[in-house]
């Protein structure tokens, strides 16, 4: 009924999706800093239900003799919420000043931007 | 061959469930409970995806669908709260 081509197929998306999933929680668990942990479950457990979804889409496809697109709409939600929520959520984290662990970018970079402004400043007067 | 995987999936979408509930518990700062919250109902997508496969029926996705804008809205409604201290102004 399914072939052996298929079975294999759909096993491989489906533990490649759910291996996804289980780093993204992972990653939410072990990292350090707020802004870190924002990265883990935004992109690897969003890649992950995408895997589940494109395997599940392929199943009822087969299943059905026909194309099953309930799960496009589904992944096409996750993966337009995704990056808006994670957006919100680090502008909710800046707001209430959390700490972060990464340094600023490059100090002398940094201060050649404030004398430049300065610059600009004292020439506007 | 495909329910031996779909049952391994289960158990590691069961697993990050845990990991995310874990850190809704620890969570040193409010963010970090929202992020835990936003993990767990994508989690749920996923478990109830592999649901749907296991026992061969498309009614899941409905459901699955629902949870994804549900939660998406609280994800919103509660950063909008905390950067705001209002959600609809």
């Amino acid at each position: 009924m399914m072939t052996t081509m298929l079975e294999l197929l759909l096993c491989a998306l489906i533990l490649i999706g759910a291996g996804f999933t289980l780093i993204g929680s992972l990653g939410l668990l072990r990292l350090r800093d707020f802004y870190s942990r924002l990265h883990a479950p935004t992109k690897a457990t969003t890649l992950g239900v995408g895997s589940l979804l494109i395997a599940s889409a392929v199943f009822f496809s087969h299943r059905d003799e026909g194309l099953s697109l309930h799960e496009v709409l589904v992944t096409l939600f996750l993966f337009i919420t995704a990056p808006v929520g994670a957006h919100l959520m680090a502008k909710a984290a800046l707001h209430l000043r959390l700490n972060s662990l990464a340094k600023p970018p490059d100090e002398d970079l940094l201060e050649g931007a404030r004398c430049d402004a300065e610059g600009a400043d004292s020439r506007r007067e | 061959m495909l329910s031996t995987a779909v049952y391994i999936a289960f158990g590691l979408v069961s697993t990050a469930l845990l990991l995310s509930f874990w850190r809704l518990l620890l969570g040193p700062s409010k963010p970090d409970r929202i992020l835990a919250l936003d993990t767990l109902y994508v989690n749920t997508v996923a478990l109830l995806v592999l649901l749907g496969i296991h026992l061969g029926s498309n009614l899941y996705f409905e459901a699955a669908l629902l949870i994804a804008m549900i939660g998406f809205v609280g994800t919103v409604a509660l950063s909008k709260f905390l950067t705001r201290g209002d959600i609809i102004e």
